[in-house]
C-alpha cells in the first residue's frame, strides 16, 4: 500500500503530503484528503497506466476510491482476475 | 471620474516586486521558481500544487498584490473585477496536455487548457464574484486595458479591479498586476500612461 500511496501523491500532485501521512483507511474525498472530481479521473488514469485496470463500471468509483485500502483491494482483485 | 493604482506587482521569474520594492527573491528559475516563491511567501493553499504554471503565477501575483488585505471584506464580492491579459494563452499547458495524449490524456492538465482558468483560480482563492475577462494579445496594450477597466469602474459595474498581465511559456514568465480603486492613492491615477510607466520601469531594472 505504500507504493500505491506514493503513486497517488505523484499522480495527483499532492506535493504538500507525504505518502506515509495518508492513512490506509482515511477517506480520500471531501472530509479526508479533500480530493475532487478531477482527482477521481486522475485515479482512473492511474489504475489504467500503472496496473492496466479499467474501471468497468463508473458507478463503482465512490466505493473503489473511498480509501487507499479500498483501491488496493480493487487492484488485487482485478489483477488476479 | 478618476481611479487610482493603490498597489502594483511585478514577477519576472526570478523575483517578486511590490510597488517596485523586492518582496521575494528566488534562487531558482522556471516553474520551480513558482513553487519556491509559494513556500517562501509562507502561503498555505495546497490547491496551488495542482495548478498549471500560468495559474500559479497569477495566484502569486494576486497574493503579493493583496498582501494584508482581503478585498471581499472591504467590498461586495460582486464588486471586485479581475481583468487580465496574456500573450501565449494556455499554450504551455496545451502542449503538455498534447504530450500526455500519447499515453493517457491527463484530466488535471485538461482543465487548465484555457487561459481564463487563472482568473477562476484567483476568484476561488479570494472569494471574488465580479466581472472578469482574460484578453489574449501579443503585447501588453495599456490603452485598451485602461479603457476597459475605467469603463467598468465608471459604470459602477465594479468598485475595485485587479488588472494587469500574466504570461507563461516554457519557463519564461512575467506578471504585472495592479490594484485599481476609486480612492486616491500616491501611486497615481490609473490610465494608460501611468500603466506604461510602471510596466516599463520594472523591466528596465
Amino acid at each position: 500500500m505504500q507504493t500505491l500511496k506514493g503513486q497517488i501523491v505523484e499522480q495527483l500532485n499532492l506535493q504538500h503530503i507525504k505518502p506515509e501521512d495518508i492513512g490506509d483507511d482515511q477517506p480520500l474525498f471531501i472530509e479526508g484528503l479533500g480530493l475532487d472530481s478531477i482527482d477521481a479521473l486522475e485515479l482512473i488514469v492511474l489504475l489504467q497506466q500503472k496496473y492496466g485496470i479499467k474501471l468497468a463500471n463508473p458507478s463503482e468509483g465512490p466505493t473503489v476510491f473511498k480509501t487507499v485500502r479500498s483501491i488496493a483491494e480493487y487492484i488485487t482483485a482485478h489483477k488476479a482476475a | 471620474m478618476q481611479h487610482y493604482i493603490t498597489r502594483y506587482v511585478h514577477i519576472d521569474g526570478r523575483a517578486i516586486y511590490v510597488d517596485g520594492t523586492l518582496l521575494y527573491g528566488g534562487e531558482t528559475t522556471d516553474a520551480e521558481f513558482l513553487t519556491e516563491a509559494y513556500k517562501g511567501m509562507g502561503l498555505d493553499y495546497p490547491k496551488f500544487y495542482k495548478m498549471d504554471p500560468l495559474s500559479r503565477l497569477a495566484i502569486l501575483a494576486t497574493e503579493a498584490l493583496l498582501r494584508g488585505r482581503r478585498l471581499t471584506q472591504e467590498y461586495k464580492p460582486e464588486d471586485v473585477a479581475v481583468i487580465i491579459s496574456c500573450a501565449h494563452s494556455s499554450l504551455d499547458t496545451d502542449l503538455r496536455y498534447q504530450q500526455s495524449m500519447a499515453t493517457a490524456p491527463s484530466p488535471s492538465l485538461f482543465v487548465y487548457t484555457l487561459p481564463n482558468v487563472m482568473i477562476g483560480e484567483i476568484c476561488i482563492r479570494q472569494g471574488i464574484k465580479g466581472e472578469n475577462t482574460c484578453f489574449v494579445s501579443d503585447s501588453f496594450d495599456p490603452d485598451f486595458q485602461a479603457d476597459y477597466v475605467n469603463g467598468l469602474l465608471t459604470g459602477n459595474r465594479a468598485e475595485v479591479c485587479i488588472s494587469g498581465r500574466a504570461d507563461y511559456l516554457r519557463g519564461e514568465m512575467n506578471a504585472f498586476f495592479m490594484l485599481v480603486e476609486k480612492i486616491p492613492a500616491s501611486l497615481g491615477e490609473y490610465n494608460s500612461q501611468t500603466t506604461k510607466q510602471l510596466y516599463e520601469r520594472q523591466w528596465k531594472n
